[in-house]
């Protein structure tokens, strides 16, 4: 149902400030930062495709973007799959299970610089956790001092995102027909069958958002690592926004334009590719 | 047998959720524990004594002394409290002024080039602030307004996840009621503020939530553009007080997580509506 053009128009005046405001702070300097990625930092000279070189041989940059990529790899399926089992189990629970989904999604709200005391408490080596460890009869663990850092990271990135994923899969959830189960339980269908032939194929639409935003919740675990390891932690924690901080301080801003252009190709191109793999599955099904 | 299995289930479940919440426990009652207490349950942490940290969910003697002594003894945390405060406050409100219009815009006309804005909306929503991080400074450099509060609000007021939020539930408000409006004689802006801002207030109220909870935990963005030291927010200050000060901490903590939990008590429906809004399928 069209209307006339004229009127139309009029949403632009609604939109108008706030894109003046994003083009000013985000798609402006962007393109700028394309520009420099090409230049000397000192000289503006035009350099070609130095800098990326630079970049890419660079060894901090090596590693940082080897952890990012490593933990993307190991805690994404991992929070999918656990969020996708606690939304279906909940689901089906009445009472406890809204009293449960509360305490799962808790912390979503919790900011990371509140618990900072707690997340040191519990992973020093004297701490809570190697004390759990150790009342169970197995040994410390240097979790801020060896490559266990890494699964601090993993740790704390569960239990920040478990909640958000488990409303995201309740929403798929709610918006399949209960008929389709019924007709489906009087033909003799079980708990399983049911869940593998209904409840995955129709949720197939939804894994696509969902492993978009936990990509991008993935980056924010900076703050984590941050928090309890400051701006040198342990190797297997470092990230590409301490490099990318390190490098603001030493003010190589060349580096830091190149590492940028290389990291939103990279987030940008992740983000396709699983759009296509998505819609290629998807097809066969309708 | 299905019974004993799903009771199974929900023993387990009880106990994933205990661990989820015990952070979230251990730091207020942390709020609530005496110095001296801290200190014995700390002390293999501190470096002091041996054996393994504990730590009891009630505390022996629970005290409100280091909270007021936080209050009343150290201004510094009061300054960084109320820059946090005035952060998030001017974040929501920039939004309430440009994000809120934008979305209405972009969900009811039919503009030349509103695929175009759309498709700018969901792009930029999905950068990291590792990708806007440079390109920010540069215009805050450039505005000279680096080392100032701006520089955290301003591009915050203008992200665009709060649009896209938005958008989602302002147009699934049934056209026929807004035509009604417009058959009365109401004008555009009208229409907007009388019919758009009550039908779509949910979705406000989702996107001000997570907006309340992004700001207050802000850290990245401060710490890149923030250097004077009486400007930076609560999220900069709490990591600086190490375990020795335990008491302080804690209480300082609290008082940063207390906002977020009452908020979270009060206007989880709104919340949990904010997150699922991304999930529907377009």
């Amino acid at each position: 149902m069209r209307k006339k053009r004229k009127g139309q128009l009029a949403g632009l005046w609604f939109v108008l400030p706030d894109l003046a405001g994003v083009c000013c702070f985000a798609l402006l300097p962007m393109a700028e930062v394309i520009r420099r990625s090409f230049q000397s930092a000192v000289t503006s000279q035009w350099m070609g495709l130095k800098n990326y070189r630079e970049v890419l041989g660079n060894t901090a940059f090596r590693l940082a973007a080897a952890n990012t990529l490593k933990f993307t790899a190991v805690c994404i399926p991992l929070l999918v799959v656990c969020s996708l089992l606690l939304a279906v189990l909940l689901q089906r629970m009445k009472q406890a299970g809204k009293l449960l989904k509360s305490a799962f999604l808790l912390p979503v709200a919790v900011p990371a610089a509140s618990v900072v005391l707690v997340w040191k408490t519990l992973f020093h080596s004297n701490g809570l956790l190697n004390g759990l460890l150790e009342g169970m009869g197995g040994e410390k663990v240097g979790w801020m001092t060896t490559g266990a850092a890494f699964w601090v990271l993993v740790l704390s990135y569960l239990w920040k995102n478990l909640g958000y994923d488990m409303v995201l899969w309740m929403a798929g959830l709610a918006g399949i027909p209960r008929e389709i189960y019924e007709a489906a339980r009087v033909d003799g269908a079980g708990e399983w069958k049911c869940f593998t032939k209904i409840t995955l194929p129709n949720l197939l639409p939804s894994l696509y958002t969902i492993s978009v935003l936990s990509f991008l919740n993935s980056f924010k675990v900076f703050r984590e690592a941050w928090l309890v390891a400051g701006d040198y932690p342990q190797q297997s924690m470092y990230l590409l926004q301490h490099l990318y901080n390190n490098w603001f301080r030493e003010l190589a801003f060349d580096k830091i334009a190149a590492g940028s252009v290389l990291t939103s190709a990279v987030v940008f191109g992740l983000i396709l590719l699983l759009k296509r793999a998505w819609d290629r599955e998807e097809r066969p099904g309708q | 047998m299905a019974k004993i299995g799903r009771l199974g289930i929900g023993l387990l479940l009880g106990i994933l959720a205990a661990a989820v919440l015990f952070p979230v426990c251990f730091a207020v009652t942390g709020a609530i524990t005496s110095q001296w207490e801290l200190e014995e349950y700390l002390a293999p942490v501190l470096g002091g004594g041996s054996g393994m940290a504990k730590w009891r969910l009630l505390p022996l003697a629970p005290t409100l002394r280091s909270l007021v002594e936080l209050l009343l003894d150290s201004p510094q945390f009061f300054a960084m409290f109320w820059n946090s405060i005035k952060i998030t406050a001017c974040v929501l409100a920039g939004q309430a002024l440009f994000g809120v219009p934008a979305a209405w815009g972009i969900a009811r006309y039919a503009f030349p080039g509103r695929r175009l804005v759309l498709t700018l909306c969901a792009v930029l929503m999905l950068m990291p602030f590792q990708v806007l991080m440079f390109p920010e400074y540069l215009v805050l450099d450039g505005l000279k307004l680096l080392d100032t509060h701006w520089a955290v609000i301003l591009p915050a007021v203008f992200s665009t996840y709060p649009v896209f939020l938005m958008y989602r539930f302002f147009e699934s408000i049934p056209e026929a009621v807004l035509e009604a409006a417009r058959i009365d004689g109401a004008g555009h802006v009208q229409t907007f503020l009388k019919m758009g801002l009550p039908l779509g207030m949910p979705g406000i109220m989702s996107s001000m939530m997570l907006n309340f909870l992004d700001s207050w935990n802000m850290i990245e963005q401060p710490m890149t553009f923030l250097k004077t030291r009486s400007l930076w927010p609560l999220s900069l200050f709490l990591p600086e007080i190490g375990l020795g000060d335990a008491g302080v901490g804690f209480a300082a903590a609290g008082m940063m997580l207390i906002p977020a939990l009452l908020l979270f008590f009060l206007g989880q429906d709104y919340l949990e509506q904010g997150i699922a809004a991304a999930a529907v399928k377009e």
